[in-house]
């Protein structure tokens, strides 16, 4: 049964031979040698690297929620527009509240990048349920004689009913903000539904819902310039000018808009863009961002200590392996690679798991917050940079541990 | 009894040890002016009792370690002379080991733990992979290409082993007790297949403490207490 080949002419090194030079490893091999480690102990490597991908998982859900969160409000103020401008009363030098001159309107309406104005008054009117209600019990909506063409300039939509129109806005009929509604406990617009306002009846005939860009009509009840005149006895005085700007001119505008609205106390007039203060909001989350995304480094460099725990694990068991390596030819520079590749691909599997686990993350939180799901590429491609870091790092010394054993030594070990 | 390449009267030393101290820390004294050497084909035994330094003779052999003092010439190369670099290269293309524990990766086929015998020879894999199933038909293996040590015998597993060993066509083959783990029955055929490869022209070299199989061996080399005793090729050799 056992057959030889016959070994023919052996190279007969009768002089001095060559100086042996050890073979290089090609790239292939060297993954391969590296990657036997783990197949051979695959529940030791799930267990690492799930350290790794929990720690990358946490920075990749941190960073890709917020970059989702700032996609859904970049694409609210695209469609909102961020070149809305308001004009409200300060208060005067001597701490009483002002009011903006009733010209105000037109004003600014002959600024010229100007494209359009429009404003409501606040008529100290105050709005109830029905007329049981105590005095006291407004519930903090204010009743504001409103424009036409004030659900277009802000970007206000009924939910229920409609917006007021040339004819209903001389009658006692009222547009009930969001909240407002709610407070009133009106769920929807109709002719049957009143409310108590200004000590009379009026007919809701519509519900907005809410307004990003005007979040002070959501607790407002919206009536008719000419109706509040007549009956609640507004004095006419415009509260909020709304007014929108050629985009590129916004900032010029916003500057002499002030001026503009009461040139004789230019003082006493507040300007805001409210499309700033809702990325001000934005920011405002930049800190718990901060905490989360540290959090995520501790667990990640506990996933890396759990690497470099495995890796001196195994290193000490395969001593046998390590001896037997050295004597088929093996060099301590392909020992230490061995190992250090090892370490490489056990992080890289934590942190490719760990990018998509993060992207699933994001993906059903961005989803049940109705926002569109983003991770930056410049995260995904940061995670699996750092695991390699981790990996070199976590696998540099127990490589070096393996590459300068003794082949004897390590072949004696049981 | 004696192989092909033996006997040529004059012909190179594979192996020559002169002079050879080795002292581990701590001053234990395992090889003490021992010297040997042995030509380009033989089949040799190194047989002692356990502590007479067979195992350091055999290390030695193999460069897997330096001597204290005195010289070891493999192949003509002095490793004194050699990096630890070029010694691994050594042990990659001249050297073949085969251990009493087999020392095969748990879990991994006949074919590529004999495979990785020319891993450390830039052999591409698809080339590694043929020459070993080639070399374990050889040993009489075919039919257990595919089997993870697990589902082998001992003799078998050996086997695989000196697969390995032998993949490469090393000149030198050296075997530490290559059937101390091993039945009887296995043990024989593990040494007529040792015999077989030295008949093909390989220098083996066996170190056993078992006299039964020494006793087959063409030549003896018998250690105690890290010297040379007697050699049955020179006759006794006296303590310098």
């Amino acid at each position: 049964m056992l057959t030889t080949t016959p070994n023919t002419a052996r190279p007969n090194p009768g002089g001095l031979p060559g100086r042996p030079s050890p073979a290089r490893l090609r790239p292939r091999d060297v993954i391969r040698v590296g990657g036997a480690g783990l197949r051979a102990r695959p529940l030791r490597v799930f267990l690492s690297a799930l350290g790794i991908a929990i720690g990358i998982a946490a920075m990749i859900g941190v960073v890709g929620i917020s970059a989702s969160s700032q996609e859904k409000l970049n694409r609210q103020l695209a469609a909102l527009g961020t070149n809305l401008l308001t004009v409200s009363p300060g208060q005067t030098f001597f701490g009483e509240d002002s009011h903006l001159p009733a010209e105000a309107e037109g004003m600014i309406g002959q600024i010229a990048p100007v494209t359009s104005v429009t404003a409501t008054g606040a008529t100290g009117a105050r709005v109830y349920r029905n007329d049981h209600i105590g005095e006291g019990q407004t519930g903090g909506i204010s009743v504001l004689a409103a424009r036409l063409d004030l659900p277009a300039e802000v970007g206000a939509t009924v939910v229920s009913g409609t917006w007021l129109n040339g004819a209903t806005q001389g009658l006692p009929a009222v547009v009930l903000g969001g909240k407002a509604a709610d407070r009133l406990g009106v769920v929807a617009a109709g002719p049957d539904q009143r409310v108590w306002l200004g000590g009379q009846w009026f007919t809701v005939v519509g519900v907005l819902a809410p307004v990003p860009l005007a979040p002070e009509l959501d607790a407002s009840a919206l009536v008719g310039w000419p109706v509040a005149e007549g009956r609640l006895d507004f004095d006419g005085y415009p509260t909020t000018v709304y007014t929108r700007a050629e985009e590129e001119h916004v900032v010029a505008v916003r500057d002499v808009l002030a001026a503009t609205a009461n040139p004789e106390n230019p003082n006493e007039v507040e300007v805001s863009r409210p499309s700033d203060a809702l990325a001000a909001k934005q920011a405002t989350d930049a800190t718990l961002n901060a905490l989360l995304l540290g959090l995520g480094g501790v667990a990640l460099i506990v996933g890396g200590v759990g690497v470099a725990n495995t890796m001196v694990i195994s290193v000490l068991e395969r001593r046998a392996e390590i001896g037997l390596r050295r004597s088929l030819g093996a060099t301590r520079g392909q020992i230490r690679s061995q190992f250090l590749v090892e370490s490489l691909l056990l992080s890289l599997i934590g942190g490719v798991g760990g990018v998509l686990l993060g992207i699933g993350v994001t993906a059903a939180y961005a989803t049940s917050q109705g926002w569109p799901s983003i991770v930056p590429v410049w995260a995904m491609a940061g995670g699996v940079v750092a695991t390699l870091a981790i990996g070199g790092a976590a696998g540099f010394y127990p490589a070096v541990r393996a590459a300068r054993m003794s082949p004897t030594e390590a072949l004696a070990a049981p | 009894m004696s192989g092909s390449g033996t006997g040529t009267a004059g012909g190179p030393y594979i192996v020559e040890l002169s002079g050879v101290d080795k002292i581990y820390a701590g001053g234990v004294a395992a090889l003490s002016r021992a010297g040997m050497s042995i030509r380009y084909g033989e089949l040799v035994g190194i047989i002692g009792p356990s502590g007479s330094g067979k195992s350091t003779m055999l290390n030695m052999i193999g460069t897997l370690d330096r001597p204290t003092d005195g010289t070891v010439r493999i192949a003509g190369h002095d490793i004194a002379e050699l990096s630890d670099r070029e010694l691994s290269a050594l042990r990659a293309g001249v050297i073949g080991f085969v251990f009493q524990h087999f020392h095969l990766a748990a879990g991994v086929p006949s074919i590529d733990n004999v495979a990785d015998g020319l891993l450390y020879s830039g052999v591409a894999l698809g080339e590694r992979r043929r020459r070993a199933a080639e070399t374990l038909r050889r040993v009489g293996l075919g039919h257990r290409l595919d089997h993870r040590p697990h589902e082998l015998s001992g003799g078998e597993r050996q086997r695989v082993a000196i697969a390995r060993a032998v993949v490469g066509d090393p000149l030198l083959l050296l075997a530490d007790e290559p059937t101390g783990n091993l039945d009887s029955s296995s043990g024989a055929g593990v040494m007529e297949l040792l015999l077989e490869l030295h008949r093909g022209g390989t220098t083996v070299l066996i170190i056993t403490h078992d006299r039964d199989i020494a006793a087959g061996l063409p030549r003896r080399v018998e250690m105690l207490d890290g010297r040379v005793v007697e050699d049955s090729r020179v006759g006794r050799v006296s303590a310098c």
